[in-house]
């Protein structure tokens, strides 16, 4: 691993924790909108109204008293998903995807008894996983199943596709796969894999994990540069709706494709990670630069929103092709290393 | 968000208003910049003898001026039955002992501390509009002889005074200048001439400052005033340059000491000199210098604060590494708590207890996480571990006799209990590597800003110039605002820099 010229990377367009924390969270993002995503419980709610799909939820739990009344509730479903409502970056998320007799079975095949997911839903609804430690509100909602797009290239749990959306103009895309390493869970730090979208057809673009470049999902093998993710245009639609109800200008919408509803949005986050320049092998700021020199009246609608960016944003077939065939050479490297 | 312009300017203001009144307090003062700088203290004694005529006696001393190159430090007076008051009229400081019955032998002392300072400077006194002296004839004629010799080759009032000198002193001497001297003694003839002239000129009275000496009377020096300053002469060998251990005793009256009831007075001096930390003097010298400083506080609360003004170089040193380098830590700014931990136990001893203390607090939270309970109850838990491990931890190492281990306590538990519980969420959630990552970030940072505040010159500075945190605020603000690329960042955007 090299070190980069910050003057390159800067001609790059890249954007830095810095610039975004000054330049784009704190210009674009007003604090007072921040409750509405920091607490999914409420985006759910909200962006159901803009015509957002979202899982449906099945039971809310606020107190202690209430986990331990969860037994008869919970004996109901065999797949669902458990949340804690002001979790960040993916933590204290329990997907039970089948029971086994008593044991309730989760993504990675491990096995919990009742009373580990009540310690579960204890740890939420104490704080244990919302920022600052403030008691959180646990919610269950059901699994979505993942559309067998990606069936063989994801190795487990579902695969999501983060869009980052700019003053309602989506900017950049990327489909993120879990991994035997992030346990199933679709987050990069955890060692999923990240790839690049183009913003115009949903096309895979560039791939990366832990920051770096690859061409093959790590546990599949199989290659990521052929990747089209379906009903892409409904989907940039629905992250371009997101910024209509939340107001907040610069966004990231985490969306799972469901084999039966399509895609639905699971959160947004308003400091979205800088990891999906990589997963595009291109800068942000290039694209933000442009979104802010149009004019503000200039378009109303989601979809003529959506209909700009797929015009400026596209990506070109060469460029697209560039990114795999210099990176496969290395891939040999790359396993090893 | 703010413009530009405005935030610069208050970054500006608050450095400059911070670097301003450090150097002011440096220069007003004599606060150092530096610790431990050392500076010279003359103790005079002026010591008063005199025979008491029995009945009502008065002593009255004429004590030296303000002036520059020295700062007074302090000033008393040892008398035994007398009593004792200092004055000061028209700009003249004087020492009145009074007694009502005083007989036979009695000594009174007069004590001052001065400090020696380049840096004080004291307006001076221009000269009081004097009648011209005249001799008696026929000396008069000689003096206006030899004066009409001497102006032609003089351009002012320095060069005649010089000039004058070299005629005094030159031998064989000019016939009018040895006739003058046969009557008055080279200093009457001196002022006597300059006054003829129209050149102000003054006889004061100096201390030469000796370290040691014992019994030194004050020596008549002369004043010339030239260009708003005096300058001093020695009617015998001239100008004199060297003035900085000269003590200006007394300018105007003549005459130092007045006895009143007393008879066969005098009065001599006695100096040593010590070198004294400046700091300390600083202190010693000046009220206002502690009124408005923590050493205004109480002992306790000053060693506390001592602790306390570290906290923004700490903090300093958190938002450098997570702004221009992109360290990660476990929680902000526990690493500096940890640095102040530091600051008691030594980093060695620190870092080695606080491994120990995190690594089985860690060991015992494994168990507890299966123990399923509550948030609140689980941190209150490893609050207890921790000083349980603290107190098992102490009693051991001094049993084995390893007293460094006891400073163990310095550490504040409810963070190591936080840090345990932490750490242990992280492990279960990201991996022993991302512990390693986030808890070795913390360590590092904590190391670093304990070297930083561990520094005599931080320490110093920190507590004796709390205005410089105002110049860390600036520089915090500023980082505040940074938009350019982490350290971290060269390194995990490198693919895009194609």
């Amino acid at each position: 691993m090299a070190w980069a010229n910050p003057l390159r990377l800067w001609r790059e367009g890249v954007l830095g924790m810095n610039a975004r924390n000054v330049a784009y969270i704190a210009r674009y993002n007003e604090r007072k909108r921040y409750p509405l995503v920091d607490d999914k419980l409420k985006t759910k709610m909200v962006v159901r109204k803009a015509g957002v799909t979202v899982p449906d939820l099945l039971q809310v739990i606020r107190t202690q008293h209430e986990i331990e009344d969860i037994d008869p509730i919970l004996a109901k479903y065999d797949q669902f998903v458990i949340k804690p409502a002001q979790g960040s970056g993916g933590k204290g998320i329990l997907v039970i995807v089948a029971r086994d007799g008593e044991y309730f079975v989760k993504a990675s095949g491990a096995k919990l008894s009742v009373a580990d997911v009540k310690r579960d839903l204890s740890n939420i609804t104490s704080g244990l996983y919302s920022l600052g430690g403030k008691p959180d509100v646990a919610f269950v909602e059901t699994l979505v199943i993942a559309d067998k797009t990606f069936e063989h290239i994801s190795y487990e749990g579902v695969p999501d596709i983060r869009i980052i959306v700019f003053k309602g103009y989506p900017v950049m895309g990327m489909l993120r796969l879990a991994t035997k390493e992030s346990d199933g869970k679709a987050n990069l730090h955890q060692g999923a894999v990240g790839v690049g979208l183009d913003i115009a057809t949903g096309r895979s673009i560039a791939a990366v994990q832990h920051n770096r470049p690859v061409t093959r999902h790590p546990d599949t093998g199989r290659t990521l540069s052929n990747i089209i993710v379906p009903h892409w245009r409904a989907l940039v639609t629905l992250a371009a709706r997101c910024y209509d109800v939340t107001r907040l200008g610069y966004l990231g919408a985490d969306f799972v494709l469901d084999v039966h509803h399509g895609p639905m949005l699971l959160e947004l986050n308003a400091r979205p990670g800088l990891s999906i320049q990589i997963a595009n092998n291109e800068g942000l700021r290039p694209r933000l630069r442009a979104v802010e020199a149009l004019d503000e009246l200039l378009h109303f609608t989601a979809d003529e929103r959506v209909e700009w960016s797929i015009e400026h944003f596209a990506v070109d077939a060469e460029t697209q092709a560039d990114f795999w065939l210099s990176n496969e050479a290395d891939l040999p490297q790359e396993q090893t290393a | 968000m703010t413009q530009r312009g405005p935030f610069l300017f208050l970054v500006v203001l608050l450095a400059g208003a911070g670097i301003a009144s450090a150097v002011f307090r440096n220069q007003q003062y004599g606060v150092p910049f530096l610790p431990g700088t050392q500076e010279t203290l003359w103790q005079i004694e002026a010591r008063i003898d005199f025979q008491a005529s029995g009945g009502p006696t008065q002593a009255i001393l004429t004590l030296p001026p303000a002036q520059t190159g020295f700062r007074v430090l302090a000033e008393n007076a040892v008398s035994a039955g007398y009593g004792f008051a200092i004055e000061d009229r028209r700009g003249q400081r004087r020492a009145r002992w009074s007694k009502r019955d005083g007989a036979g032998d009695e000594t009174l002392y007069y004590k001052l501390e001065l400090v020696q300072d380049g840096g004080v400077n004291v307006a001076t006194d221009p000269p009081v509009e004097r009648p011209a002296v005249y001799f008696d004839e026929p000396y008069q004629t000689a003096a206006a002889t030899l004066l009409a010799a001497v102006v032609p080759r003089s351009a002012d009032g320095l060069t005649l005074a010089q000039q004058l000198v070299r005629e005094i002193n030159v031998t064989p001497k000019d016939q009018n200048v040895s006739l003058l001297l046969d009557r008055y003694s080279p200093n009457t003839i001196f002022t006597g001439l300059l006054s003829q002239a129209g050149v102000p000129a003054r006889t004061v009275q100096v201390l030469v400052l000796e370290d040691g000496r014992r019994r030194q009377p004050l020596v008549d020096l002369i004043q010339v005033w030239q260009d708003d300053a005096w300058h001093l002469f020695n009617p015998l060998t001239g100008p004199v340059t060297e003035t900085s251990n000269l003590l200006l005793w007394q300018t105007s009256t003549p005459g130092v000491l007045d006895v009143v009831g007393g008879t066969r007075s005098s009065v001599n001096f006695s100096i040593i000199s010590q070198t004294r930390p400046a700091l300390a003097l600083a202190m010693a010298g000046a009220q206002e210098v502690s009124r408005f400083s923590l050493y205004s506080l109480p002992i306790e609360e000053q060693s506390m604060f001592k602790l306390i003004m570290l906290l923004p170089v700490g903090a300093l040193v958190v938002v450098v590494l997570r702004v221009l380098i992109g360290l990660k830590t476990s929680g902000t700014f526990m690493p500096v708590l940890i640095a102040l931990a530091f600051l008691q136990t030594k980093l060695i001893p620190g870092l080695v207890s606080f491994l120990l203390v995190v690594s089985v607090g860690l060991f015992i939270r494994s168990y507890l996480s299966s123990l399923n309970l509550l948030l609140v109850a689980r941190i209150a838990t490893l609050v207890i571990v921790v000083v349980a491990i603290m107190s098992v931890f102490s009693v051991l190492s001094y049993q084995l006799g390893m007293q460094g281990a006891l400073t163990l306590t310095f550490f504040p538990m409810i963070i190591l209990a936080w840090t345990i519980e932490r750490m242990s969420i992280l492990w279960e959630e990201d991996g022993p590597k991302e512990v390693l990552i986030q808890g070795g970030g913390s360590l590092f940072v904590a190391t670093l800003a304990y070297l930083l505040m561990d520094q005599e010159l931080t320490r110093h500075l920190a507590f004796n110039f709390p205005e410089l945190h105002l110049c860390v605020l600036a520089m915090i603000l500023l980082l505040g605002r940074y938009t350019g690329y982490r350290l971290s960042e060269l390194r995990r955007f490198s693919p895009l820099a194609k």
